[in-house]
C-alpha cells in the first residue's frame, strides 16, 4: 500500500510570528520546521504501509522558497520520498490555492497512492478546509477529524470525532483522511534515520511544471486581500499570589466573590 | 440576489445553538436582503420553526442524508440549488466539524475561496469585512474578498450573542434536490458513538476548568474532572496535553480547538500558549495556577497563583467538596 502525507513547513512556532507590513501574510524568511500536527499522519502512514507488508510513504509539500529541512524530518522518520513544490508565485496563496496545488502534486505520483493523509490544520495557518478541497479536487472520499485509522480489504475504517462522541465511518480507497493529534505516538527520528534521509529524494515541481496558471495560486488566486491588522482590546492582568501552601483559599474567595460558589 | 445563507447544522431535532448565533449576525448584516437558512437531517418542521424565530425568512432543506458524511452531499446540494435559484450574497457557515467539511467541498464546486476563524463581521457597503483573531487574540486582521460572490466564512462559536427575531416566522420551506455525488460520498457511516456525558458541554458551561502539561502527567487530568465536576463546569485542555495524548481532541480549547466563554475560566498548569489564549481569553473571569511565575497566561489572569498545581488542586478540590458536603 502507497500512502502519500500532505506536510507543512512554518516557521518555528517558538519564535514570535510577524506579519510583513505590506503583504500583510506571515514572514517566513527565517528556518522552516515541519509543523507538529504533520507528524501524527507521517506516523500513521508509516504503521499504515507496515502493516500493509509493504509499500512506500510520500510526502508531498509546498513552500515558497524550496525549503526541504522539514521534509528532511520526516524522512528522516522513515518516509521513501518527497515531492516539493516551491515556487515565488505560491507566495500568499489561500487554501484553495494550496489545495491545487498539492492535488496536482497528488496526480503525479506513480504509483497513485492508496491513500492520502493530512492533519486536520496546519499551526500557522489553520484554515482547516485544504484536506476536503483536496479531496473533492481529485474527486475522492474523504474522512476528517480522524481518531483511529485502520486499513482493511481495500477501504480504510476510521473513528471520526463528532461533537458528541465518534462515528465508525468505512470508506474505500483512494481516499483523503485527516487526523487529530495524540492518534499515535510519532516516533523520533534515529540517528541512522537522519543519515538515511539525506539521500533520499525529494523531486521538486513549479506552479508551470505541474500544469497550474499562475492566477489560481498567490495573493492572486486567494481572492481576498486584509484591510487592516490592528491591536485588540488588551486585558489586563490581575492579582497575583505566590503559593505558600494557602493560595487555594484566595481562589475559593474569588470564586464566592463571582457568585460560582 | 442579496440574502444571506446560514448553514443550519441540527443535532438531536434542533439547530446548533452557533446556528442561532449566525443567524442574529445575517440579520444585522443583510441590509434590505433577507436571511435565509440551508439545512439537512431529519429535523424537518420543527427546526424550520426554529429557524424563522431567528429571522430565517425561507429554509432550504436537503432533508435525510441517510449514512452519508455530510460534506460531499450538502456541499453538492447547495451547489445545486445555487445553479437552479441563483446565489446569495453571503454563506455564513458555522465551525464545526462537519461545517468545514461542507465549506471546504463547496468552495471547490463553487472555485470561490473560503474566509475561515472568522470571530467578527462588519458590512461596509457592499462589502463584508471579516475579523480574526491573530497571536494569541493580541492583534485583530480585517479581511474582505476580492472576488465576485459568494464569499464563503466559517464563522467561529460565541462570536455573536444570539437573540430571537423581533417579527418571526418561515414564509417558505424549499425541499432541495440532492444530487449525484459520485465516489466523493462514498464514505458511509457505519455505527454512531455517542459518548457518556456528565454535566454541561465544554461550548455552552458556564464554568471551565482546563488542564495542560503542568499536570505532568495524563492520570492527574483527573483533579481537572472533578474541579470541573464540582463547579458544575466543564473539563478542557491545552493543545499540549491533546497532541501527548493525555485526552481526546473534543476537549481541546484555542485557535485549533474549541472557544469558550465562561463565566470563570481555570487553566491549571497551562503557560498560555497564543494558540491557546485566542480560545478562552473571552472569558468573564480568568483563574491561572501556573509554577513558572513568567507565564504568559498571568498577563490576561484576574487572579494569578504562582504554585504547583499538584499541590494547589487537591486542596482545592478538598475545600470546595467539603463545603458541598
Amino acid at each position: 500500500m502507497n500512502v502519500a502525507v500532505c506536510v507543512k513547513q512554518i516557521p518555528d512556532p517558538v519564535e514570535p510570528y510577524k506579519l510583513d507590513p505590506n503583504t500583510h501574510s506571515l514572514v517566513r524568511d527565517g528556518k522552516l520546521v515541519l509543523d507538529d500536527s504533520d507528524t501524527y499522519g507521517v506516523e500513521m502512514a508509516l504503521q499504515l504501509v507496515e502493516a500493509a507488508g509493504g509499500g512506500d510513504v510520500v510526502l508531498i509539500s509546498m513552500a515558497p522558497n524550496g525549503e526541504t529541512s522539514g521534509l528532511r524530518t520526516a524522512l528522516a522518520m522513515g518516509a521513501a520520498s518527497a515531492v516539493l513544490v516551491s515556487d515565488p508565485v505560491l507566495s500568499g496563496s489561500d487554501a484553495l490555492g494550496t489545495a491545487k496545488v498539492l492535488a496536482a502534486a497528488v496526480r503525479t505520483l506513480d504509483p497513485a497512492p492508496d491513500l492520502v493523509l493530512t492533519a486536520t490544520e496546519s499551526t500557522d495557518g489553520y484554515t482547516g478546509t485544504t484536506p476536503v478541497q483536496l479531496a473533492e479536487l481529485l474527486g475522492w472520499p474523504s474522512v476528517t477529524f480522524a481518531k483511529h485509522v485502520e486499513v482493511k480489504d481495500g477501504s480504510v475504517k476510521v473513528a471520526r470525532q463528532t461533537e458528541a462522541g465518534y462515528d465508525e465511518v468505512t470508506s474505500p480507497l483512494p481516499s483523503v483522511v485527516s487526523v487529530t493529534a495524540g492518534v499515535v505516538e510519532p516516533r523520533y527520528p534515529s540517528f541512522k534515520g537522519i543519515m538515511a534521509a539525506r539521500s533520499r529524494p525529494v523531486s521538486e515541481h513549479t506552479v508551470s511544471s505541474l500544469g497550474i496558471e499562475e492566477a489560481q495560486v498567490g495573493f492572486k488566486g486567494a481572492r481576498q486581500e486584509v484591510v487592516v491588522v490592528q491591536a485588540s482590546e488588551a486585558r489586563s492582568a490581575g492579582e497575583i499570589i505566590v503559593d505558600e501552601g494557602e493560595a487555594h483559599e484566595r481562589v475559593v474567595a474569588f470564586l464566592e466573590q463571582i457568585k460560582v460558589l | 440576489m442579496d440574502s444571506i445563507w446560514v448553514l443550519a447544522e441540527q443535532s438531536g431535532g434542533s439547530p446548533l445553538g452557533i446556528v442561532l448565533e449566525l443567524l442574529t449576525a445575517a440579520r444585522s448584516l443583510v441590509g434590505a436582503g433577507t436571511v435565509e437558512a440551508f439545512t439537512w437531517g431529519a429535523g424537518g418542521a420543527e427546526v424550520a420553526r426554529v429557524l424563522g424565530e431567528y429571522g430565517a425568512t425561507k429554509v432550504y432543506d436537503a432533508g435525510d442524508i441517510g449514512d452519508s458524511l455530510p460534506g460531499p452531499r450538502v456541499a453538492a446540494a447547495i451547489a445545486h440549488q445555487i445553479a437552479a435559484g441563483g446565489a446569495p450574497r453571503a454563506i455564513f457557515v458555522p465551525t464545526t466539524y462537519d461545517g468545514r467539511d461542507i465549506a471546504g467541498r463547496l468552495s471547490v464546486r463553487l472555485d470561490r475561496p473560503v474566509l475561515t476563524n472568522v470571530v467578527g463581521l462588519t458590512a461596509e457597503g457592499a462589502d463584508l469585512i471579516t475579523e480574526h483573531a491573530i497571536f494569541g487574540g493580541s492583534q485583530v486582521l480585517k479581511a474582505r474578498f476580492t472576488s465576485d460572490g459568494p464569499g464563503i466564512y466559517v464563522i467561529r462559536a460565541k462570536s455573536f450573542a444570539a437573540e430571537p427575531a423581533e417579527s418571526a416566522g418561515v414564509s417558505d420551506v424549499v425541499a432541495v434536490e440532492l444530487p449525484e455525488t459520485g465516489a466523493t460520498d462514498a464514505a458511509k457511516i457505519a455505527g454512531r458513538h455517542v459518548e457518556a456525558q456528565s454535566g454541561p458541554k465544554l461550548d455552552d458551561a458556564s464554568v471551565v476548568v482546563s488542564g495542560g502539561r503542568g499536570l505532568a502527567s495524563a492520570e492527574n487530568y483527573a483533579w481537572i474532572e472533578e474541579l470541573a465536576r464540582l463547579l458544575g463546569g466543564a473539563a478542557g485542555a491545552s493543545r499540549a496535553i491533546v497532541d501527548a495524548g493525555w485526552v481526546p481532541y473534543s476537549h481541546q480549547v484555542g485557535q485549533t480547538g474549541k472557544t469558550v466563554k465562561p463565566t470563570v475560566y481555570i487553566a491549571a498548569g497551562i503557560s498560555g500558549a497564543t494558540q491557546h489564549m485566542v480560545g478562552m481569553k473571552g472569558a468573564k473571569n480568568i483563574i491561572a495556577i501556573n509554577k513558572d511565575p513568567d507565564a504568559p497566561i498571568f498577563s490576561i489572569a484576574d487572579l494569578g497563583v504562582v504554585g504547583d498545581v499538584s499541590k494547589v488542586l487537591p486542596k482545592l478540590i478538598d475545600v470546595i467538596k467539603s463545603r458541598q458536603a
